[in-house]
């Protein structure tokens, strides 16, 4: 019998790799907005979990929109590299330094 | 252990070993292959919470659409896989430190293990009577409606920024104005011109 325990741990683990994946990459910012849409995989897993225990459906309307946001913020972040990588042929994070952070 | 728990196990495992590749395989392809594989096991275990249309949803619009689009990119970009020297593996302890630290503190302050549940799923669908789509659906169109078409107002704003943020004018290309060419009028083209006819004399026309 699946418990909403198992679920909140599995959403953490998932949350925790992701961000552990935006530490780890250096060398690809492709793969840092993958690490981004595993974060967001993590926070719906938390709102169908919660939804499906307490038998509301505010928490799948919510998934719902989260899912429509991901996919915009997806296509205009990838749209923002495909310029980027037109402007300066790289990738790599730490090379875009130019703000100087 | 029932059937449901012990597939909801192995789908949290490929889960996690798939989540685990995308950070870390080199190559960008196989990174998007394995959160294809990851999108898939979340729909599997959504499947289980009872959420179906979610689970339909998650796989048509994620490995449909946005994951075909990092695919396209990847493959537009033609970004070279780092050599070991640049991969940044000097981050990596910190990386492990930071997640096992957010980790263990989410766990202590949900208090996973001792999370009243109120006695397994609640299909709120089943409950209602309903299918999962309808019960979704009654509350999208009626409670939910604004939220509903402020999310399309959002998918077209993400639509005309990506279009504007790729569209690129390149100058000196000898190309075709198709407004110039719907713009003209027959009088631009056509000029009638009135000639007097020349007959050579004694012959009839």
């Amino acid at each position: 019998m699946i418990t909403l325990g198992h679920s909140i741990a599995l959403s953490a683990i998932l949350f925790c790799i992701g961000v552990g994946g935006i530490f780890i990459n250096r060398r690809n910012l492709i793969i840092l907005l993958m690490s981004i849409e595993l974060i967001l995989l993590a926070v719906n897993f938390n709102f169908i979990a919660f939804s499906s225990f307490m038998g509301d459906v505010a928490g799948q309307i919510f998934v719902f929109f989260i899912l429509t946001v991901a996919a915009a913020e997806a296509a205009i972040g990838l749209a923002i590299l495909v310029v980027l990588f037109r402007n300066r042929a790289t990738l790599n994070v730490e090379e875009l330094d130019d703000l100087k952070g | 252990m029932t059937f449901s728990l012990l597939l909801f196990y192995l789908f949290a495992l490929v889960l996690i070993g798939a989540a685990l590749a995308v950070v870390s395989v080199r190559n960008s392809v196989h990174a998007a292959l394995f959160l294809v594989l990851a999108f898939f096991t979340s729909a599997g275990i959504w499947l289980l919470l009872h959420a179906e249309f979610l689970a339909i949803t998650l796989v048509l619009v994620y490995v449909g659409a946005v994951m075909v689009l990092f695919l396209f990119v990847v493959m537009m970009l033609d970004v070279k896989a780092q050599p070991v020297k640049h991969s940044g593996q000097q981050y990596l302890p910190v990386a492990i430190g930071v997640a096992l630290l957010m980790l263990a503190e989410v766990i202590a302050l949900v208090g996973v293990g001792e999370l009243d549940d109120g006695g397994g799923i609640q299909d709120g669908a089943a409950i209602a009577g309903l299918s999962n789509i309808e019960w979704l659906g009654h509350a999208l169109f009626s409670d939910y409606i604004l939220p509903f078409e402020i999310a399309a107002v959002i998918l077209t704003v993400a639509i005309i920024a990506a279009v504007a943020l790729t569209l690129r004018h390149r100058p000196n290309v000898r190309t075709q104005s198709a407004p110039a060419q719907s713009a003209v009028s027959a009088s631009e083209r056509v000029r009638l011109v009135n000639l007097p006819s020349s007959t050579a004399k004694g012959q009839t026309p």
